[in-house]
């Protein structure tokens, strides 16, 4: 969910000239939300918050919610404070992809030229479509109506004639709205705009710009290049000033999947046990393994990221020598790259695994080692692995998981630790 | 201490002691280079980080008998630059002050007295030509794993029986074996050990290149194992890497079917040609039929690249697929005019040896073991 300021006068009709517009930006409203809305109707009208029990952060909220403070990326703690009320989820990440992929799907039906930026936005370039199926609002409505008919979930969608100004137009647009600015009212759209809502001004470049008296887009606007270069640097101001303008020349460019997999925890209590951490890795390597073959995908690079309980973030990264999607490899540098962070003694509060560098599985040619290939059975250790996921194919995804042979600490489920854990997709974005 | 030296014989000492100095010292002291002139007229240069040591020797006309230390780099890079004119080294309290000609350097010293020991030199165990060694080491150290999390595997295998050594390596997803005779010191010496191949290579570049004879001295089983060698002047010694190297002999196929003989040049250029096309990871494939073998790389929609050349194939029609990098390894290790590859199955390891002419016998001195790029189904 967008936390980028809105102006209340920026969403009306700005007229109805679709001339120049043909980039439309998607948005799914309260996604992970409207998801479980979705499967369990009763949950409508109520206050819903998805996210994890204890330590962890809230991953959407209903409108409803919103309406008593809860925002995304909050502490649960702090959400259940403002509004005790809510509806709690704990999050289905399996079941957002899958409605994430066929939303998708359907935006295919329409035109090749989908930029996904994360699991609930994309943009669009409907140019090709118009002749097909008609200007952009025609096909903006009929995209929101088959997305709600089919999957239950609404959308937002901005119509506009850059991906900057589209992106600014459906956050005007929400929820489960659809706006347009056409070609000549973007600058008088911006101009209503207080500097915040410009992508790339956050808390830092907004107290820059108050000091020389800049709080709209307007004011930003109507200011000297130089002035604004002074302010927040030569190449920020530069851009900035373009986007008050609303000037923005990146193009729509067809996303076909994945870039990375990965899948942290932040433990229910602080860890100071390395062998519990190691655990904690192995499982996560086990998720994110089964997820690259779930999609075909192999990794090439595996990476690390440990957070300290002062808050310090580490990250490590290590390519491996052959491609893989295979748990026991990404475990493998993994725990070395963990061994090789220097946690200064102090107590671990996450860990996550990502595979980075994903190419498709399909016709992708595998080094063996001389050991596996002089054996009966080249291929043991993803046989293995293969057979783990037929069995939670059948009987669900905890019903089986590598185990390190370790503690018993290691072989608890990480919901009776307290721990959260979440999974997480990067899409390339430009 | 007080000595005169000649400036080339200098600067070749000191570059050699000071090549293995840790860019990164444990210990100050351990950046150093100990300099001990002694009164019968052989300056000691020496360096030392805990695992490999060297020391070199060189002639002096040593006026004042005495040992320093200084920063190595510091004095490899003033010894290299100084003009062609003797040079004098002379210890002014806490300093080293180094004149050549018209230039005059000044180093300060560190306390000699915290400098480690340097390990002995092991008892002579036998003697290698320089050149078969730096041969047999290139041909091996290729193979060797350089991925330091697999440490047993950044090492080359030296197993020594009587007259013959046998050095091997892998990465595991090659094998190198190369045999190769020397004189034990004392006959039916046995002995094994493990060597960084990193270390190994370099010591082979550095004393085996003049062409003269190189003393190897093991010892092990007396708590610190230690492998050194000795060649002109210039003695190194290394730890060996402790571990039970796994048993990789086993994995050379007992019978190959097929095999084809290539022009080992020609091969290594087309290979080098069609891998043009092949990115990082993806494999060249080798078609061998009757006659000829064809070199094909890139698939689908990327560039692709293909070039046939002569070859006798005995046995059936084989194809198999291998990352490029690997395969133009092995094949510019073996220094023969014709290779040799047998084959047992597209997805098993490929060996590759050597021959002199097309139709000749190939030689076990060499051999390189290579798994296949196998397609995921």
């Amino acid at each position: 969910m967008s936390k980028a300021p809105r102006s209340a006068s920026a969403n009306r009709d700005w007229g109805s000239d679709e001339s120049g517009t043909s980039i439309l930006h998607v948005d799914m409203d309260a996604f992970f939300a409207m998801c479980e809305l979705a499967r369990r109707p009763e949950l409508r009208g109520l206050p819903v918050i998805v996210g994890g029990q204890g330590r962890g952060v809230v991953l959407a909220a209903t409108y409803e919610a919103r309406a008593f403070g809860v925002r995304s990326a909050m502490p649960m703690v702090s959400a259940m404070r403002l509004c005790p009320a809510a509806v709690i989820v704990p999050p289905d990440h399996r079941r957002y992809t899958e409605v994430s992929r066929a939303v998708m799907a359907t935006m295919a039906e329409i035109t090749p030229l989908i930029e996904q930026i994360s699991i609930d936005e994309a943009f669009m370039d409907v140019s090709g479509a118009r002749r097909r199926l008609g200007p952009p609002t025609v096909i903006g409505a009929r995209l929101r109506a088959q997305v709600q008919a089919a999957h239950g979930v609404t959308c937002s969608v901005g119509i506009a004639r850059n991906k900057f100004l589209a992106k600014l137009a459906s956050t005007h647009a929400k929820p489960d709205g659809m706006l347009l600015v056409p070609d000549g009212a973007s600058e008088a759209f911006l101009r209503t705009l207080p500097v915040g809502a410009i992508w790339g001004v956050g808390e830092k470049t907004e107290s820059l710009l108050a000091r020389w008296g800049i709080t709209t887009v307007a004011q930003l606007a109507d200011s000297d290049v130089a002035t604004l270069q002074a302010a927040v640097g030569r190449v920020h101001g530069a851009h900035l000033h373009d986007l008050a303008w609303g000037r923005d020349p990146r193009p729509v460019v067809a996303t076909a999947r994945e870039r990375s997999i990965g899948n942290e925890t932040t433990f229910g209590v602080d860890q100071h046990d390395l062998v519990v951490v190691q655990a904690r890795l192995l499982e996560l390597c086990d998720q994110v393994a089964a997820r690259c073959r779930e999609q075909g995908v192999v990794t090439r690079t595996v990476s690390l990221k440990v957070r300290t309980n002062d808050f310090r973030t580490l990250s490590r990264s290590r390519t491996l020598e052959v491609p893989t999607d295979v748990a026991r490899d990404l475990y493998r540098a993994a725990r070395d790259l963990l061994a090789a962070v220097d946690l200064r003694g102090l107590p671990v509060r996450l860990v996550g695994v990502r595979a980075e560098n994903l190419v498709e599985r399909d016709g992708f040619a595998e080094q063996l080692t001389l050991d596996e290939a002089t054996s009966s059975r080249p291929s043991a250790r993803r046989e293995a692995e293969l057979a783990l996921d037929a069995v939670r194919e059948r009987f669900g995804r905890r019903a089986i998981g590598l185990g390190a042979g370790g503690t018993s600490v290691a072989r608890q489920r990480p919901e009776d630790r307290g721990d959260n854990t979440r999974d997480s997709r990067h899409v390339n974005m430009t | 201490m007080k000595f005169r030296v000649d400036r080339d014989v200098l600067a070749d000492a000191v570059t050699w002691t000071a090549r293995t100095l840790p860019a990164r010292p444990p210990a100050p002291v351990l950046a150093g280079v100990r300099i001990e002139a002694d009164a019968t007229g052989v300056i000691t240069l020496a360096s030392f980080d805990y695992e490999v040591s060297a020391r070199s020797e060189i002639p002096a006309e040593v006026a004042e008998p005495g040992t320093a230390l200084v920063s190595g780099r510091l004095l490899a890079d003033i010894a290299r630059a100084l003009p062609h004119k003797p040079v004098d080294v002379t210890v002014e309290g806490t300093k080293v002050v180094v004149t050549c000609g018209a230039s005059r350097f000044t180093l300060l010293t560190m306390p000699v007295e915290d400098y480690p020991t340097l390990p002995q030199m092991p008892e002579l165990s036998g003697t290698v030509s320089g050149d078969a060694l730096t041969l047999a080491v290139a041909q091996v150290s290729v193979a060797a794993s350089r991925d330091e999390t697999l440490p047993l595997l950044t090492g080359v295998r030296v197993e020594i029986d009587g007259e013959r050594i046998t050095l091997l390596s892998t990465d595991r997803y090659r094998l190198a074996l190369r045999e190769l005779t020397w004189t034990p010191a004392t006959p039916g010496f046995t002995a094994v050990a493990l060597v960084k191949a990193k270390t190994l290579t370099d010591v082979a570049k550095s004393l085996g290149s003049g062409g003269g004879l190189v003393n190897v001295g093991l010892s092990t089983g007396t708590g610190m194992d230690l492998i050194g060698f000795e060649a002109g002047g210039r003695h190194t010694t290394s730890q060996l890497v402790d571990g039970d190297y796994p048993a990789v002999r086993r994995l050379f196929p007992d019978a190959t079917p097929i095999h084809a003989v290539v022009p080992t040049q020609a091969l290594i250029e087309a290979a080098r040609r069609v891998s043009l096309v092949a990115e990082r990871n993806t494999p060249i494939r080798l078609a061998f039929s009757e006659g000829q073998v064809v070199l094909d790389a890139g698939q689908g929609d990327d560039a692709q690249a293909s070039e046939a050349l002569e070859a006798v194939l005995v046995g059936e029609d084989i194809t198999v697929a291998f990352n490029p990098q690997f395969l133009l390894d092995g094949l510019t290790a073996l220094g023969t005019d014709f290779v040799r590859l047998s084959f047992t199955h597209p997805n098993k390891p490929v060996e590759f040896t050597g021959q002199e002419s097309l139709d000749g016998e190939d030689s076990a001195d060499y051999r390189y073991l290579l798994v296949p790029i196998r397609f995921a189904g």
